[in-house]
């Protein structure tokens, strides 16, 4: 169990996602709150259609939300400017998506050095890190590589290695498994489990129940865009603590 | 900035075939500018060489102005004459006047009858003068001189295999000049104009009587004292002479020209050449630009993705676009190498093609500063093409582009 004096990493405050469509508005994701600390281990849950992606995408302070404000690292994104969001973002999260997205003309070191040089990391600096983490996702040996050349569960944990190029708060991985079998899955699923261990911050969005309980600590469950339950694991079992929060949220909606 | 330099050079290392087939602008207009201003020196020389410009104080005065239909003189009605010639040497600003004839006639040699131009050359000293300032020397055989009366010296093409005549005439064998047998004693190098290697030149005297001249001439070749007289002497040649024909200022029927003056009109000449040339390659660059526009624009919309990731691992605005507007510089710049370096080489074999045709030996003229303006501006041109599609690279809502 999570204790509550823990760092609050992100906190989500009653946000609304709408996309205008036509004339009408669709309500992409309404009155969620959502609080990750750090060391936690966080999925979001959901069927398709449910809002997870735009959760995601909110979360990982890439899109603005229509109402609510999103704190990362206890500041308020919707100050920042685009620049200095995107500088933020490539400081204290790190992606990863399920088709990899690996930049295809830079090789697997270059892909891992990318992040390092949006913050203005020296060129050596950059060099040795990249070694470093490759080493750590076991691929130092496929460094001068392309993303081409190389398996899908290989791209993923370059993107690991990647995602923890500037040493971040909060690993954001999106279906991290979804384009993998099962067993090179659980090979991607078992660093993000060391990394959590180690102290890192994991925030995972997938589709898959079993997936989500088996290593998060908390699962948001997300349904039509809402929240529909939050769950805890209490030893080897999860509990329902969602009560409360949906009355809250439902409360302030109403204000 | 290094970083999306190199980043950039990473990514054109992937480019496709379209990408560089949109240069061909760019590389067309700088190999025109750069193998035009490489063979600029070569085509002056040329086209001087052509005209008989030579770079002495060698001052031309003949009779009618120009005329484009026959040798020069032949036109006037009013010819110059051995009097005027004589009055002219007796200027103080004139060191030697030299009285020529150039008639065109008909030449037979081996049964084949051509019509051609035969050129007097003069006696004592000013034939020595004469061959200094036309460069004559002989390839085969030997120079006129003093005493030749029926012989003939004769320009580089009568020695080719279809030159002149289908069979090369040799140094001893006889030509026919209006009728009348002349024996070829030598043959002149190449001097690289037309007029010279397909002339026949023989001695004044026998050429005049050949041609019935009389005191008539079509030529005065004036040598100044001293090349800072070279205005003072026109202007007296020019005084003299409308004396000489009673005509007013403004009405002469004859020209005094200078070296300076004949190498100005070909330099405008060569310069309204040269003016085309660059508008047309201005013309291909701009299509070049217009080119890397297009494909910077198709290159922003299919990297949609990789400017989403960029963005989401934390590129800002102003690094997509770095890495994009270097990028289309880049692009650019490989055009404007290419360029130079097919320019050159155009610049290279055209200076060796002008050296063979004049024999003279002119030397290519590799300008840094023309080379570093070259490839600074095919940078410049593609960096500016690639402004707008860089901007619309950086302004991509990273949700958008990550889904592709």
């Amino acid at each position: 169990m999570v204790k509550e004096e823990q760092k609050e990493v992100i906190r989500l405050r009653n946000v609304s996602k709408h996309y205008p469509m036509g004339d009408s508005v669709v309500k992409a994701l309404s009155h969620l709150d959502f609080k990750v600390f750090q060391g936690e281990f966080v999925a979001i849950m959901g069927p398709s259609g449910s809002g997870k992606s735009t959760t995601m995408n909110l979360v990982g302070s890439l899109d603005m939300p229509t109402f609510g404000t999103i704190y990362l690292d206890g500041g308020d994104i919707s100050e920042l400017s685009e620049s200095d969001l995107a500088q933020v973002r490539g400081q204290k999260i790190g992606f990863i998506f399920q088709s990899f997205n690996l930049i295809p003309n830079l090789t697997v070191q270059e892909n891992v050095m990318l992040p390092m040089m949006f913050q203005g990391t020296s060129l050596e600096e950059r060099e040795e890190k990249a070694i470093e983490l490759l080493k750590l996702v076991e691929l130092d040996d496929r460094m001068d590589h392309y993303p081409g050349e190389i398996s899908g569960g290989q791209m993923q944990r370059v993107a690991i290695a990647r995602s923890l190029a500037n040493d971040p708060e909060v690993i954001l991985a999106d279906e991290p498994t979804g384009n993998l079998d099962t067993k090179t899955g659980a090979i991607v699923m078992e660093f993000l489990e060391k990394l959590n261990k180690e102290g890192k911050t994991v925030i995972m969005v997938t589709h898959d129940p079993e997936l989500a309980e088996r290593y998060a600590d908390v699962v948001y469950w997300l349904l039509d865009g809402e929240l529909d339950k939050v769950t805890k694991r209490v030893g080897k079992k999860f509990i329902d603590v969602t009560k409360k929060k949906k009355k809250e949220a439902k409360s302030n909606g109403r204000r | 900035m290094k970083d999306y330099l190199v980043l950039a050079i990473k990514n054109l290392r992937h480019r496709g075939i379209r990408s560089w087939l949109t240069l061909l602008g760019i590389f067309i207009g700088i190999t025109a500018v750069v193998s035009l201003m490489s063979l600029g020196a070569g085509l002056q020389a040329a086209v001087s060489a052509q005209f008989g410009i030579s770079a002495t104080e060698i001052i031309t005065v003949q009779a009618g102005g120009v005329n484009a239909f026959g040798p020069p003189g032949s036109g006037a009605v009013n010819k110059l004459t051995i009097a005027d010639s004589d009055a002219i040497e007796k200027l103080s600003s004139v060191d030697v006047s030299i009285p020529r004839i150039i008639s065109s006639g008909k030449l037979e040699y081996d049964d084949t009858l051509v019509f051609g131009m035969s050129a007097s050359i003069p006696s004592g000293n000013k034939r020595k003068l004469s061959y200094e300032v036309l460069e004559s020397e002989v390839e085969t055989g030997r120079l006129l001189k003093d005493g030749d009366v029926n012989k003939v010296m004769l320009g580089y093409n009568f020695g080719l295999v279809d030159g002149v005549f289908e069979k090369p005439v040799v140094v001893g064998k006889t030509v026919l000049i209006q009728d009348e047998k002349f024996i070829v004693v030598g043959i002149l190098e190449k001097s690289g104009s037309a007029i010279f290697d397909n002339a026949v030149m023989m001695n004044y005297i026998p050429l005049r009587d050949l041609f019935d001249y009389g005191d008539d001439l079509d030529v005065l070749a004036v040598k100044v004292r001293g090349e800072d007289s070279m205005d003072r002497a026109k202007e007296d040649i020019e005084k003299l002479l409308r004396k000489r024909r009673n005509v007013d200022v403004g009405e002469e029927d004859f020209e005094v020209s200078t070296p300076e003056a004949m190498m100005e009109t070909v330099n405008s000449v060569l310069g309204g050449v040269q003016a085309f040339i660059v508008i047309i390659a201005s013309i291909s660059i701009l299509v070049g630009a217009l080119g890397i526009v297009n494909t910077m624009t198709t290159s922003v919309l299919e990297r949609r993705k990789e400017i989403g990731i960029m963005k989401a691992i934390g590129g800002t605005n102003w690094q997509v676009f770095l890495q994009f507007f270097f990028e289309s510089g880049l692009l650019g710049l490989v055009g404007g190498i290419v360029g130079v370096i097919l320019g050159t080489l155009i610049g290279f074999f055209g200076i060796a093609g002008i050296n063979n045709f004049i024999g003279g030996d002119i030397g290519l003229v590799i300008d840094p500063i023309l080379i570093g303006g070259a490839l600074l501006g095919s940078f410049v041109i593609g960096s500016l093409a690639g402004i707008v599609p860089a901007m619309s690279a950086a302004k991509q809502n990273p949700v958008e582009a990550l889904r592709g």
